[in-house]
């Protein structure tokens, strides 16, 4: 044990360091991107009919404590990165105490320089999102349905979800701000991990903006196809 | 040309300061803009006011001592170049030019546009160099360099540590020079003994004199005078996360 404790310090040192604390960041947001394109691939089942959706949900809740092992693992993951954010965020500010008089900007985008604000919205719908549609809190009325053969129906959860305006809405605006997060941290996060090579430049490029624009793209396509009556609840 | 100059004026390291407009006519596009000052400050004194305070040296672009945020951009609007060697017929009869110091905690500000750059100076006693054997010069090519990394390394070390990179980016981040200063001994067959080592002191300075924390905004290789590239902070993030991970 007495030999690790040096290595130990040091990890702990290299974690808390500028860069460190950048990696930490990188590598759970790359964790919570997979996520994201996990869970959209998983909804978009949406389209394929509600045997299709509710069986792929009965599937994961089946999953028992294999599921909370995952919810838990995401859990740290946010805790991480946000916790990470903060102190970034904070040495930012700390560092820069006095705004120049001509304010100026050469090749910085919108989106890397919002990235605390849209990460805290998002976070500010993702709790609403749960709530919505995990735990049922916000709107019992189209949480507690049950399809013919006796699984939850979250197919007609999400469609009578969706296809009230306010609620379509919030999903719109919170997914277009993911996609603004993502399309500067997916290729930021390659920067901080230290990719060089020059056939691994698009990661540090076009990644992100790509596939932030595909993560936006499918993910509005299932609030704005109940709103429009493009997918509806079961004859 | 006729200038309108909005300029940073404080007195001292702990006075307030505050932005002064001063009218420049007769400027002639032909002149740096530091002769543009020059003759500012020639009035000034002949008026027998305070002339303004600014850090200049060499005047050819090499000694990285110049350093003014113009209109929002240090170094001024033409890429790659110091203040030294920017040229007046870049502006345009009757602008409105705002000339301020660099601003970041690590920097403060000595008098009107100066400030403190003492920082860099030590990041780099913490381990910007190479530890050699006293005596007798080692005979040239004793030890071979391959030739893509001595270039990259004298891309790195075209680095004048003027400060730019910090003044530019909206954490005050240091990172494009410790980089630089970093890879252009860490591209090189001396540099290795010590690269580890290196890296750790330099960027535990860094973080220590209170710079930013780099989110690659890339501000500092838009504004850097010597084009220094993005990809020289990425092996250093490699490198540190490589030697704080190692076994000691
Ligand atoms: C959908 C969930 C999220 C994903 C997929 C995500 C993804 C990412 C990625 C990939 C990075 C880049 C890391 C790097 O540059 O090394 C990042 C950075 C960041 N994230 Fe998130 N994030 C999410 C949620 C959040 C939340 C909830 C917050 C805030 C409370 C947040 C705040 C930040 C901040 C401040 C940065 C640093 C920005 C920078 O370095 O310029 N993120 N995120
Ligand atoms: S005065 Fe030396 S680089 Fe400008």
């Amino acid at each position: 044990m007495a030999a690790r404790k040096p290595r130990m310090n040091r990890l702990a040192r290299t974690l808390q360091s500028s860069i460190g604390s950048k990696f930490l960041m990188s590598v759970t947001g790359i964790l919570l991107l997979l996520f994201v394109i996990a869970h959209m691939l998983g909804n978009l089942q949406v389209f394929a009919g509600p045997d299709q959706l509710n069986a792929y949900a009965a599937k994961l809740q089946s999953l028992g404590p294999l599921l909370w092992v995952v919810r838990l693992g995401l859990l740290a993951i946010f805790v991480v990165h946000i916790g990470a954010a903060i102190r970034v965020t904070n040495s930012n500010r700390a560092a820069r105490p006095v705004a120049y008089v001509y304010p100026g900007s050469v090749q910085s985008t919108f989106a890397g320089r919002t990235m605390m604000m849209s990460g805290l919205i998002v976070l500010a719908f993702l709790i609403y999102h749960v709530l919505h549609f995990t735990v049922g809190t916000t709107n019992p009325d189209h949480f507690h349905l049950v399809d013919e053969t006796g699984r939850h129906d979250v197919y007609s959860m999400v469609v009578m979800g969706f296809s009230q305006w306010p609620i379509a809405l919030v999903y719109v605006v919170a997914n277009i701000l993911v996609g603004v997060h993502i399309s500067h941290g997916a290729s930021s996060a390659f920067q901080t991990l230290g990719v060089t090579h020059p056939r691994l430049a698009f990661l540090k490029q076009g990644f992100g903006p790509g596939i932030a624009t595909l993560i936006v793209v499918g993910n509005l396509s299932m609030p704005l196809a109940c709103l429009f009556g493009l997918v509806q609840l079961p004859a | 040309m006729e200038l309108t100059l909005h300029v940073w004026r404080q007195d001292g390291p702990d006075s307030p300061g505050r932005m002064e407009i001063y009218k420049a006519d007769d400027v002639s596009s032909d002149m740096s803009f530091l002769e543009m000052l020059d003759v500012v400050n020639e009035r000034l004194l002949e008026e027998g006011k305070e002339p303004i305070a600014f850090d200049h040296d060499c005047r050819e672009g090499i000694c990285g001592t110049c350093s003014l945020m113009i209109n929002g951009v240090a170094h001024g609007p033409e890429e790659g170049t110091t203040v030294c060697q920017l040229h007046m017929r870049k502006f345009k009869d009757g602008d409105s030019i705002y000339i301020e110091p660099w601003r970041a905690r690590a920097f403060p500000i000595l008098r009107d546009l100066v400030v403190d750059r003492g920082a860099f100076d030590r990041i780099i006693e913490a381990g910007g160099y190479v530890s050699v054997a006293t005596g007798n010069a080692p005979d040239a090519n004793t030890i071979p360099v391959n030739r893509d990394e001595s270039e990259m390394a004298m891309d790195a070390a075209a680095c004048i540590g003027c400060g730019a990179c910090v003044a530019s980016c909206p954490n005050g981040s240091a990172m494009l020079f410790v980089a630089a200063k970093v890879a252009h001994l860490g591209h090189l067959p001396q540099g290795q003994p010590e690269r580890q080592k290196r890296v750790l002191a330099m960027v535990e300075q860094m973080d220590k004199e209170g710079f930013g924390y780099c989110t690659n905004h890339y501000e500092c290789e838009a504004v850097c005078p010597k084009e220094i590239p993005r990809k020289f902070i990425a092996e250093m993030n490699r490198d540190y996360l490589k030697a704080g991970m190692a076994a000691e």
